[in-house]
Order: structure tokens, then C-alpha cells, then sequence
């Protein structure tokens, strides 16, 4: 099964509606519930960059009965250094972004936490993907 | 752990989301207006409080799957927000105390807090 949504940049309201629909649905097809949250989580991490940092983007999750696999795309700004994005506390959010909760620089280390496969594709100028995998042990 | 009907009593506060959830329990608490420390740190069914009322907070305590919010300080969020906790079948409560208060009362009471796992430690 595959889900795609799309995220709207900048438009913090909606913020989230992408995961929480994703979430969703992995509940009803019967995905471990430990597996859910850190897909959750994870996806939310993704969606909230491509909303902050890259003026949106799409989000794809391909689901089977032993595996999800989520994608978020954008074709914002990239990333020049990927090593220092994905150090703990590094961040170029702006202030509006962290009085809302979020910029703490501790999203991308938070996806591959969650996950059991992280990878990252960014090219500057060009935009980023994030593919990050989850088995359902 | 303690009920959410104790953590009511205990802060005064206003159930405004989820009012027949109150049996449900928090195992264990944590103190944030900063959503990307509750993704990072917070596990299942730890009850937040926070001085945050923007739709982000639901949103994080969703996908967390945390037992509940308490907003501090009497700030209330606004009806739509609301909304996406019952839609999210989150419960909400409203307290008077401050954030240093409400963490006080609750931690006397013997609510522990949410054991963090630094991020490098897996
Ligand atoms: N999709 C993206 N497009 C462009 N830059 C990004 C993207 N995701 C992350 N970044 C960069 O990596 C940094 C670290 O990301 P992250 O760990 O999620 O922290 P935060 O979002 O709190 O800043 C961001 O501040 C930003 O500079
Ligand atoms: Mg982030």
C-alpha cells in the first residue's frame, strides 16, 4: 500500500496532518504499535523540515506486511553541509520557528534514531530527500 | 503513575478535552514548551506539561502518544486546537499554577519523571 501527502510550506496550522494521517493508517493495517510511534515520530520530524526549511513538500509511505518505507521531498534550498545538519542542537531555524517548539537542531539526529535505515539525499539548490526505513520485527 | 483524576486534583485543574479519560494514567511527567525535546526524550504515556498552546503541541503529544496535556499558567488554547486534541482523543487540562509549581505538586505526589535517554547513548 502507498500514501502520499502533501506538505504546505510555511503553514504551520496544518502542520502535522501528514504524519498523524500516516499514522493512521499503519494502525489500521495492523503495524505494531512500538513501530507506529517511532514512524510517527520520525515523520513528523521530516514533515516539519520540509514545512520550515524548504517551503513544503511530499511525503510518500510505502507500507507492507514487513516493512515501511517513508519519504519526504522537497525541492527547497538543500543542504551545503549534511555532517554539521545532522549534529545534535545544530539549527538555522529563526526565532518565529522556536518560539512555536521547534529548532532545536534536533530533528535529523531524531529521524535516525527512530529509524532502522536513514539516509539522505540533498543536493543544494535542488532540494533534499529523506528516505528513512522501518521494520515491522 | 497517577491517574489523570489525581493529577486533575491535585492542580486544580480544568478538564477541557477528554473529561470521561480521567481514569487513564501517566506514568511519568515532563516539563516543555520546546516540541522538539519532547520528540527527541519523551517515551509513551508520560504526561505533558507545557506553556505552549499552539496546535504543534497536539500534534507532537499524537504521534509521542503521551497520556495527556496540562497547560500552565491558566493559558488557554484556542477552540480549533482544541478540537485536534479531541480528534486525536487527547485529554487537556488547565491549571493556574506555573510550570514550576505544577511540576512540584506532581513530582511531591510521586510522579517520576520521564527517564530521558540521550540521543547518543542508542
Ligand atoms: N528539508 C530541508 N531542507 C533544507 N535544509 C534542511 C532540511 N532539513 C533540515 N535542514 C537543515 O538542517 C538543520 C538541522 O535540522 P534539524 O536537525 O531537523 O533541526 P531543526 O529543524 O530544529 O533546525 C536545519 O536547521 C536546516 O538548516
Ligand atoms: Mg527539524
Amino acid at each position: 500500500m502507498e500514501i502520499k501527502c502533501e506538505v504546505p510550506g510555511n503553514d504551520f496550522d496544518r502542520a502535522g496532518e501528514a504524519s498523524a494521517s500516516i499514522k493512521k493508517a499503519l494502525q489500521r493495517l495492523g503495524v505494531p504499535a512500538d513501530i507506529v510511534r517511532r514512524v510517527a515520530i520520525g515523520t513528523y520530524e521530516g514533515e516539519m523540515n520540509a514545512l520550515i526549511h524548504a517551503g513544503g513538500g511530499v511525503i510518500k509511505a510505502e507500507i507492507t506486511s514487513n516493512l515501511t518505507i517513508i519519504t519526504v521531498k522537497d525541492k527547497g534550498p538543500g543542504i551545503a553541509d549534511v555532517q554539521q545538519a545532522m549534529k545534535e542542537g545544530f539549527s538555522t531555524a529563526p526565532d518565529y520557528v522556536r518560539a512555536m517548539g521547534f529548532g532545536a537542531g534536533m530533528g535529523l539526529p531524531n529521524m535516525m534514531k527512530c529509524s532502522d535505515k536513514f539516509s539522505i539525499n540533498t543536493v543544494v539548490n535542488k532540494g533534499t530527500k529523506i528516505t528513512m526505513r522501518f521494520e515491522h520485527k | 503513575m497517577l491517574k489523570l483524576s489525581e493529577v486533575q486534583r491535585a492542580l486544580e485543574a480544568r478538564s477541557i478535552v477528554g473529561e470521561d479519560k480521567l481514569d487513564r494514567e501517566a506514568e511519568s511527567a515532563f516539563g516543555a514548551d520546546l516540541m522538539s525535546d519532547v520528540l527527541a526524550f519523551t517515551r509513551k504515556k508520560t504526561l505533558l506539561l507545557t506553556g505552549l498552546t499552539n496546535v504543534q503541541v497536539i500534534r507532537t503529544a499524537d504521534v509521542s502518544e503521551l497520556s495527556a496535556i496540562v497547560f500552565v499558567r491558566g493559558k488557554m488554547p484556542g477552540t480549533e486546537i482544541l478540537q485536534v486534541a479531541k480528534n486525536c482523543d487527547i485529554p487537556v487540562l488547565l491549571t493556574k499554577y506555573t510550570m514550576f509549581e505544577a511540576c512540584g505538586i506532581l513530582y511531591k505526589l510521586g510522579l517520576p519523571a520521564c527517564p530521558v535517554k540521550e540521543l547518543k547513548d542508542e
